[in-house]
Formats: structure tokens, C-alpha cells, sequence
């Protein structure tokens, strides 16, 4: 997660037709890699969606030892999931997954931008500020929810320095707002650094263009920089919203499960499976991919976020000469 | 046009290996799925010598390695060897249950939390334990009672905790009330008087363990049990919507209404408790024994150094009635060399090694003579009353779905005390998903 990829430089050769005889060495050459990838993802996601159609049923028997089975059960548990009577757990779990994300990751792509902004401009100490900046990414989030429970407790230090008797660890809007805060903290800086790191492809003769123009350093932000690092932006984002749809351990070390205000559908599929409920359990997370997939689809078909990197080539040779012009796209 | 026939027969291609291999798991869960198995076990032979191991959450105070060393230093063919596990009590739960559940035998003898025991025994994840296995007379009861299931021994109590009322006694002395509280009306009357004082001002008079985990369920059966209530019934079944579990439940509620309870109390942990004791911002804690050293520390950490005194909870109409935590120690059902694991079990929880680790440990041992000891006594001042506690503690639910049971509980619990609901409706609740959980 954390190696991803910047605009990647590698050339695929587009346009030249290959020969049957070629694509079957291809094949065969990736069929190692084929076969792992068809191992340790398609075989566990196959048996999940499998598994997810069974149900354990357990009883006692009369000297009260268990006597359990699975039963198949076909689609009984996604319909438990959306319409039975702990459906309201769910739907509220969906909405504070969606909120979470596009809170903390809209928030976290203004501070990150901001953080690129000021990262870029020479100035003693700047190789100090970018190591500094990656430390909350470098803390295990598990810690660093141990660290902002800390932070947030009811004699802690948020409510000392504000004066306030607030509850943040407890139930509601400020355990959500506590939350969020610890994972902005904690990604801000990923999205800074791949946004810098987009920002320094940038060559120097264009901004120097602009300022000749007579633009402004707003202007220039805007016509100039935004576009130019628009494809590291998309893809950083893009991986973000991915793994904040995930989101298990911070709302879990930070606020506790079983908090209604804070439960993503992660921690009702953890929870399931703690009760040795296995197919309730592989039915929540095929709920999740499958609802992680349609967020990522919609994402790249809208905003066109390149993460394979194909038209890479393209948009920057069409990109360098529009903006040595000063003019956006 | 050929490349495109070429994807196509790729496609099939992958779409039959992914039959296949859906048939092959069914094929494998299949066998798999017929769990229980043979008759209930009066007894079987525990039998085989050799190597075993000791599945455990850590102990940082090394008390429990000594005792492994003391074993394999006497038995050099029978070797135990300690696998850790987290030191986080779900976790453990959960490696120990998928252990069990593929059958695996890297597992032998198991440090089980008292309220797992019954899960396990009941999935038959544990073996039980010959008759005479045990001195069980010497054993406080209620620890015999918590290893025991379906009239059956199924393991070793290792070591006990119970709940423990701490007090300021500074602060109460200069009050004017001179006797610990019984009941919980004491309680609010000599709350009254300490907060009077002009030292006592900023203080508030209880907490517990209120936030939303297991602490929550152990704080609001203690509140049953010492209402003269209980959440089951003598043949288990859920029954919590009586007017004593109304009184425990109004007691916590009216508590947080009246700011007998602080407002954040309803964040507390045991730790978070403990440090608003220790920093002298509570007249009344409930807690385990284990923080009797952190609050008697001299080096300036604790402001309740020598101010404060413990003793058993209160209750309704006289003393409350504590729940049991501690562990207990039993043998895997698919390990091999069962008979060195039950020896290895009595060696480690005899009483000899018990006493060896009070050295280092301040876990409180399972033989009642220890509490009466004085040199134990002298350097753990709290036994006598932790003794007193013990022997009228209530297991917590002792059901095969605690998981979901505990779940259940703390669910109703944290919307009364919340004031999502009214304590009413929140038992009514209760009783209902508890039914649902347990039938």
C-alpha cells in the first residue's frame, strides 16, 4: 500500500501489433505469476463467496455440549444483511464507512496539497520537514489509536488545552470528529508526499513562463501545478478512499467496538467472525469489495484517475505544451 | 479477431478452474463440518508422554516462566514449551478457537479466561479432568465452580481476582464515618459528608468500569448479583427483566443523573478509573487487586499513597456481590501426550508453585490458606478482603455464547446509562435478545 505508484515511466508498446506466436510466449512467461496471483487472491475471494452461502447452526444437546453443522443457506445471510432485524446495524455501519471516508479524505487532500505547496519551496530545514512529516505515516495505526485515545480522554489533553469537558471517547458526533482528526493526522502526509513528489517532475522554465505573463502565485497554483500533478493526486486519493473504506483499527483502539457511531463495516465483519460466525461474516466482506469495487469504478470513469498508468505518456506530452502556455486545461 | 477468440477461450478456461475449485472446498467443508462428534466423554484415559506445550497470554512478571523452568529442569524428556499469544484477551480467544477448530495439536495445555471455560468444555475443545485430579477442597470454591462445567471438572483454577471498593479513608475519617459502606445508600450518605469538605471540592463520589467492553458486563452483573438478583437462571435461561436487575440498572442510571457518577465514567477503563483514584479526583472506585501497588506507590506517581483503604463492594441492602475474573488452565481435546499435560497442570497450579510465584506476582493464588498467611498478607495487605469478596462471588454468565451474550449485555447497558433508553425498555431488551442468543 504504502509503495504506490507514482505516474509510472514504463513504456508499453502501444500501437505495434503483436504476433499470436508473441503473445503466447507472453502468456506463458506471466503463467508463474498467473498462478500466484490466482492462488492467493482468486482461490481466498472464491472460497468467501462460498463460504458466505453457509450458516453455522449450533444447539446443545442435552447433557449441554454443542452439536453444530454448517447448514447451506444460500443468499440468507445477504438478506439478513440488508432486510432482517439487525439490518439497522448495517445500514448505519455503510453510512459511517461512506462518511468517514469522504470527510477525512476530502480534508486530507486539502492539508496533503498544502503540505506538497510547502515541502516545494526551497528553505533551510526542508529535508528535516519532509522526514518530519512522514513520522504519523510511519506509526502502526493500531499505536497511533492507542496515541489519540490518549490524546482524547476525559482528562486528556484536548480537553485541558480547550477548557471543555467533552466526551470524545465515548458515543456520538465527537467520537466521529475524534476519529477523523487521528486518520487526517495520520494519511495527510502520503497524499503530501505523492503530490510532491508529482510536483518536482514539474519543470522550473514553465513557472518561469508564467511569472514572465505576469501570473500570479495563486494563477499559477491553479493553471499550472494542479494540473500538472492532477494524475499523482488522482491516484493518491484514489488509493486513500480504497483503504479508508476499510477502515478496522483506528474507530476500534480509538473509540472501542460496538460503538454505534463509530462501526464500519470492517468491524462488523471482525465481530462475526470473533462469534464463529463465518458465513455472516465472509458476507459482509464480499458486501465491502463489492462496494469498495463500485466507489473505485465510479472514481476512475468520473475523475479519469490513470492507475495503470497507459495514457501517462499521452496527457503529459499534450499537458507540457498547454501549460508552457499558461493556460489551463 | 484471433486475439479476441483466444481471450474468450481464456475466460472459459478460468471460469471452469473456478468451478472446480469451488467444488473442491465444498468437498473439503464438507467433511469438515460435522463438528461434536461422539458421545459426552465420562472420563476418557488421559494418555502418551512426551513434549507439550503451554499456550498463555505473557506474563511480564516472569512468575510463570519460573515455574516452567522449575517443571522442565526435572522432566528433561517431557519438555514444556511456552507459545505466546497477544497479550489482548480476544485474540488469544480466537487462536485458541481456530486451533481447536482445524483439530491442531501445536496446542496442549491452555490458560483460558474463567469465562471462556464454558465455551470450550461445551464445544469439547477441552478434555475433562479425572475426579480426584485436583484438591478441590482446598480451593476457594467459587474458582472450582468457574472451572466446572456440566457437573464436570474441566480445569485447573490458576489464579482468582475479584472486585475490590477503594476508598479515601483520609478523607472519610475526616468526615466523620468511620465504616467502609455496606450498601449503596451508605455509599450516598458518606458521599454527602466527603464532599462537603472544603478538600474534597472538585471531587466525585463513584466510578467503575462503565465504558463499552467487557468491564461494563462485570460491573452491571456485580450491580445484579448485589441487588439479589441474576441474569440466568439455575438451568440457564436469560432472566434479566426482574425488578432486582431494574434496581441495578436504576443505580448505575440514577447514579450518572444524580453526578454520583461522573459524566465520564461512562469513558472509564480500568485503567482511566485508576488514574482518576490515583490523581485523587474519586472518593469511591471500584477495581480489580491489581492496582493496589500502582496506588500505593511513594515516588510521587500517586497522590492516594497511604490515604485510602479497600474493601468488598457494596450492595442493595447489605455487601455486594462480586463477579469472578482469573484464569484457569486446561488440556486441548487433539493434543498429544495428555497425561504430561495433567501432571504439568497440577504441578503448575499446586500449591507449591503458587506460593513461589506470589514472589513475583501479585496475582492472587487459588488456595484460601494463602489469604491467611502474614508474611503474604504483610506484603499483599488487600488478600483478607479480596478473601471475603471471593467467597461470595458470582461467575459471570456461565454460557456457551458468552461472546454474544456479553455482547448483548453491554449493547443495553451503555444505551441506559447513555440515556438512549429507559432502564425499562433496556432490560426488556435484554431479555429478549438474550433469548434469542441462548434459545
Amino acid at each position: 500500500m504504502t509503495a504506490a505508484p507514482i505516474v509510472p515511466t514504463l513504456k508499453t508498446p502501444r500501437g505495434r501489433s503483436t504476433t499470436p506466436n508473441e503473445g503466447r510466449t507472453a502468456s506463458l512467461l506471466l503463467s508463474p505469476t498467473f498462478l500466484v496471483l490466482a492462488l492467493v487472491i482468486l482461490y481466498p475471494l472464491l472460497s468467501a463467496v462460498y463460504q458466505s452461502l453457509f450458516s453455522a447452526e449450533s444447539g446443545l444437546d442435552e447433557q449441554g455440549f454443542v452439536v453444530e453443522g454448517d447448514v447451506f443457506v444460500g443468499l440468507r445471510n445477504y438478506l439478513d444483511i440488508f432486510a432482517g432485524s439487525e439490518s439497522g446495524r448495517f445500514y448505519n455501519a455503510l453510512w459511517n464507512t461512506s462518511f468517514f471516508t469522504f470527510v477525512s479524505v476530502a480534508l486530507e487532500t486539502v492539508i496533503g496539497v498544502a503540505f506538497a505547496v510547502a515541502m516545494n519551496r526551497a528553505f533551510r530545514g526542508r529535508g528535516f520537514l519532509r522526514a518530519a512529516v512522514l513520522v504519523p505515516w510511519a506509526i502502526p495505526t493500531a499505536v497511533s489509536g492507542l496515541l489519540w485515545r490518549w490524546v482524547f480522554q476525559s482528562n486528556g489533553i484536548v480537553n485541558t488545552l480547550t477548557g471543555t469537558q467533552v466526551l470524545w471517547t465515548a458515543e456520538g458526533f465527537a467520537s466521529q470528529v475524534a476519529v477523523i482528526t487521528a486518520e487526517v493526522w495520520k494519511t495527510a502526509p502520503f497524499i503530501g508526499l505523492l503530490v510532491l513528489a508529482g510536483m518536482q517532475i514539474i519543470p522550473e522554465e514553465v513557472y518561469e513562463a508564467a511569472k514572465l505573463d505576469g501570473a500570479n502565485a495563486w494563477k499559477q497554483f491553479w493553471s499550472i501545478t494542479l494540473p500538472m500533478v492532477r494524475p499523482a493526486l488522482l491516484v493518491a486519493v484514489l488509493f486513500r478512499m480504497l483503504d479508508s473504506l476499510r477502515m478496522f483499527d483506528l474507530p476500534f483502539v480509538l473509540i472501542g467496538p460496538r460503538k454505534e457511531s463509530v462501526e464500519t463495516l470492517s468491524i462488523l465483519a471482525w465481530e462475526s467472525s470473533n462469534q464463529l460466525e463465518y458465513g455472516t461474516a465472509s458476507a459482509f466482506s464480499i458486501i465491502l469489495l463489492l462496494y469498495v469495487a463500485a466507489i473505485a469504478f465510479v472514481f476512475i470513469k468520473l475523475l479519469g484517475a490513470d492507475v495503470v498508468g497507459s495514457g501517462a505518456e499521452r496527457k503529459q506530452r499534450k499537458a507540457r505544451p498547454a501549460a508552457a502556455k499558461g493556460v489551463s486545461r | 479477431m484471433r486475439q479476441g477468440r483466444q481471450k474468450r477461450r481464456l475466460i472459459v478456461g478460468a471460469a471452469l478452474l473456478a468451478t472446480a475449485t469451488m467444488s473442491l472446498t465444498a468437498c473439503a467443508s464438507g467433511s469438515g463440518s460435522t463438528g461434536g462428534g461422539s458421545t459426552p466423554a465420562a472420563t476418557e484415559e488421559l494418555s502418551g508422554r512426551g513434549p507439550i506445550t503451554y499456550v498463555s497470554s505473557p506474563d511480564a512478571s516472569g512468575a510463570a516462566q519460573t515455574s516452567v523452568d522449575a517443571w522442565n529442569a526435572e522432566h528433561p524428556d517431557e519438555q514444556v514449551t511456552w507459545v505466546e499469544l497477544p497479550l489482548d484477551a480476544d485474540q488469544q480467544r480466537q487462536q485458541m478457537v481456530q486451533n481447536a477448530q482445524i483439530k491442531g495439536d501445536a496446542y496442549t495445555v491452555l490458560n483460558l479466561d474463567v469465562v471462556w471455560t464454558s465455551e470450550f468444555a461445551a464445544n469439547r475443545w477441552i478434555v475433562p479432568l479425572p475426579e480426584d485430579a485436583l484438591p478441590t477442597d482446598e480451593l476457594i470454591p467459587a474458582t472450582v465452580d468457574a472451572a466446572t462445567y456440566a457437573d464436570q471438572l474441566f480445569a485447573a483454577p490458576y489464579y482468582t481476582d475479584g472486585a475490590l471498593l477503594y476508598s479515601r479513608t483520609d478523607l472519610l475519617t475526616a468526615a466523620g464515618v468511620t465504616e467502609a459502606p455496606e450498601t449503596w445508600a451508605d455509599l450516598q450518605a458518606a458521599c454527602d459528608k466527603v464532599l462537603a469538605l472544603p478538600e474534597a471540592a472538585g471531587m466525585s463520589c463513584y466510578a467503575g468500569q462503565f465504558d463499552k467492553n467487557e468491564g461494563l458486563t462485570v460491573n452491571f452483573s456485580e450491580a445484579v448479583a448485589s441487588a439479589g438478583g441474576s441474569l440466568f437462571t439455575e438451568d440457564g435461561q436469560p432472566d434479566v427483566d426482574t425488578p432486582e436487575a431494574l434496581t441495578a440498572l436504576e443505580f448505575l442510571v440514577d447514579g450518572f443523573d444524580s453526578g454520583m457518577i461522573p459524566q465520564d465514567a461512562i469513558t472509564f477503563q480500568e485503567e482511566q478509573g485508576r488514574q482518576a483514584f490515583q490523581e485523587g479526583k474519586l472518593v469511591f472506585l471500584r477495581n480489580w487487586p491489581y492496582i493496589f501497588n500502582a496506588l500505593s506507590k511513594t515516588d510521587g506517581s500517586s497522590a492516594v499513597a497511604g490515604k485510602f483503604g479497600v474493601s468488598p463492594i457494596p450492595g442493595e441492602d447489605g455487601p455486594g456481590v462480586s463477579t469472578l475474573g482469573g484464569r484457569n488452565i486446561a488440556i486441548s481435546s487433539f493434543a498429544e501426550n495428555k497425561a504430561t499435560a495433567l501432571e504439568f497442570i497440577q504441578f503448575f497450579t499446586g500449591q507449591e508453585q503458587e506460593e513461589s510465584r506470589l514472589e513475583l506476582s501479585s496475582r492472587a493464588p487459588v488456595y484460601g490458606s494463602f489469604f491467611e498467611d502474614e508474611a503474604v498478607v504483610a506484603k499483599y495487605p488487600y488478600l483478607p478482603t479480596l478473601l471475603s469478596s471471593l467467597e461470595n462471588a458470582a461467575p459471570r454468565p456461565k454460557v456457551v455464547q458468552y461472546g454474544e451474550t456479553t455482547a448483548a449485555i453491554q449493547d443495553e447497558v451503555y444505551s441506559a446509562i447513555s440515556g438512549d433508553k429507559s432502564p425499562e425498555d433496556a432490560l426488556a431488551d435484554l431479555q429478549a435478545s438474550l433469548e434469542e442468543i441462548v434459545g
